[in-house]
């Protein structure tokens, strides 16, 4: 059939009821958008998300935090469609109730990263629409991050962003966290905890500039050894 | 003859001019009503989920203000573009401390309700002294919703939840797939576009402040610019409040609309020259 015609009228008088015909069957996934960036450092971890969930064009709502505290060590963030991601952290949240009754102990994070994997691989089929990461500290103290795709491969790395503004913030983190491309890539320094909770928030500021996912307020997140502190920083709200 | 009022005018296969119903599979008769047809043509086969609505609510919309919530919608169930009954009920209260609105297919919500008074049901069933607030009434709908949606088998509702817990104010709207945000102004479907920026405009920062007189002349006023622009809607509305004193739903009410501009305007008044 003529390839200009729509879909609805290319069961023609041509004759054969082709495959042209599209049938409209509803989407059970959304894209609520967002932005999270996380950075790891020698004796803290940094995670951060905006909380702007939008819908297309529409803003649903200004404050609606994608960055979980899931225990006094992990906070994990989820970028995407906010039904899995809600779903998904109160199947974390039960799990890690669990670990601690059975091992009387608080989840650690290495063990809730191995956790959040194989969660998301079991629907593999119908995966949780959400790009996590997932932030704490590792058995020795040291500040550890893990990000995620939909189905669960993940990795460990030192710093990663996330969402719809991941694009406009991993080269950014790449040169300022990673020192990539400067005369200090082969031995990157140190980089205090006040440094990197800078550079955080002017990851965000300069991704609301061009991402209109990304507004309204930033929650940050700070994983110590004395526990996790929470700030909050106001974002353009166009 | 074609008695299939949508097919008039479109080309059909030859040899199809009797097929009263497609039978599944044939994608040629699926595309004959890709469009809004109601589902009553729809193929005959095993169990079928909603995949669109058919009689439906338009917005939903919803503020907080001094003393609690106010939540108000139109009394109107479209069928299509029929404007097919017109005194119908799109908010009902669960408990005596929350009101439920909804929006979208009235049938799936019609079993919403339904499901909300077993709640009820079992929470009066149960004397263990606490009482179902807003937050447990959303939280409820919350999972209900998701879990259709995972299934594949929406309730084709966009719901919103308020009222009072524990004194505190709550408002909280959660769609046909799960998506969940609370806010002090919460409007659905084409509200989210017209009233939506109104109603932050005046309540946004002032959530304490704003008087109960005040929060129903906003409410009343987006009712109205919602009646002039959304083509789906009737200016015979409803607003509940919810206060400390408990759940009120108003009787219906007309808005009075203005459309006497129209006369000076050429082309929509009357003959001119």
């Amino acid at each position: 059939m003529f390839a200009q015609q729509p879909p609805a009228m290319s069961a023609g008088p041509a004759g054969a009821a082709s495959s042209h015909a599209i049938q409209h069957r509803v989407s059970p996934y959304e894209d609520n958008g967002g932005t999270s960036v996380a950075i790891a450092g020698e004796d803290y971890a940094i995670i951060a998300a905006d909380t702007r969930q939008s819908e297309g064009y529409l803003i649903n709502s200004r404050y609606a935090p994608k960055a979980f505290q899931l225990s006094d060590s992990s906070v994990v963030s989820c970028c995407g469609f906010y039904g899995d991601a809600t779903a998904l952290v109160t199947y974390l949240k039960q799990q890690m109730e669990f670990y601690q009754f059975n091992h009387d102990k608080p989840m650690p994070t290495p063990a809730l990263a191995q956790l959040l994997s194989i969660t998301l691989y079991r629907k593999r089929f119908f995966p949780y629409y959400v790009h996590n990461i997932l932030a704490g500290l590792d058995a020795e103290g040291k500040g550890c991050i893990y990000n995620y795709d939909p189905v669960g491969s993940f990795e460990r790395y030192k710093y990663q962003a996330s969402g719809s503004g991941v694009a406009l913030i991993q080269p950014f983190l790449d040169n300022m966290v990673g020192f990539k491309n400067t005369s200090l890539q082969d031995n990157p320094p140190f980089l205090p905890l006040n440094k990197a909770l800078q550079l955080v928030k002017d990851a965000f500021t300069s991704a609301t500039e061009r991402d209109i996912y990304t507004g309204d307020q930033v929650e940050i997140f700070i994983i110590t050894r004395d526990g996790v502190r929470k700030e909050t920083y106001d974002l353009k709200k166009d | 003859m074609d008695y299939f009022p949508l097919n008039w005018g479109k080309p059909r296969a030859t040899g199809d001019e009797h097929n009263w119903l497609a039978t599944p599979g044939m994608a040629g008769a699926h595309a004959r009503h890709a469009d809004m047809s109601p589902t009553c043509y729809a193929p005959a086969g095993p169990t079928s989920h909603t995949s669109s609505p058919i009689v439906t609510g338009t917005s939903v919309v919803a503020l907080k203000y001094k003393d609690g919530i106010m939540m108000a919608t139109d009394c109107l169930a479209s069928y299509g573009s029929l404007a097919r009954f017109r005194d119908v009920e799109r908010m009902v209260p669960v408990g005596n401390s929350t009101v439920v609105g909804a929006s979208g297919d009235i049938s799936d919500f019609q079993y919403i309700q339904h499901q909300l008074k077993d709640l009820e049901i079992d929470e009066y069933e149960t004397p263990d002294g606490h009482h179902l607030g807003p937050e447990n009434v959303f939280g409820y709908l919350h999972r209900v919703m998701y879990a259709r949606r995972s299934k594949m088998d929406f309730l084709w509702n966009t719901l919103v939840v308020g009222g009072l817990q524990d004194g505190k104010k709550y408002l909280g709207c959660v769609d046909m797939r799960g998506v969940t945000y609370s806010a002090s102004t919460i409007a659905t479907g084409y509200g989210a576009y017209i009233a939506q920026p109104l109603l932050r405009k005046a309540v946004e920062g002032r959530e304490d402040t704003l008087t109960e007189e005040e929060a129903r002349k906003l409410l009343n006023k987006v009712m109205q610019v919602l009646f002039y622009r959304d083509a789906r809607s009737l200016n015979k509305i409803q607003v509940t409040t919810v206060n400390a004193s408990g759940v009120h739903i108003s009787e219906p009410y007309s808005l009075p609309t203005e459309w006497g501009f129209a006369e000076n305007i050429r082309g929509y008044g009357a003959a001119q020259n």
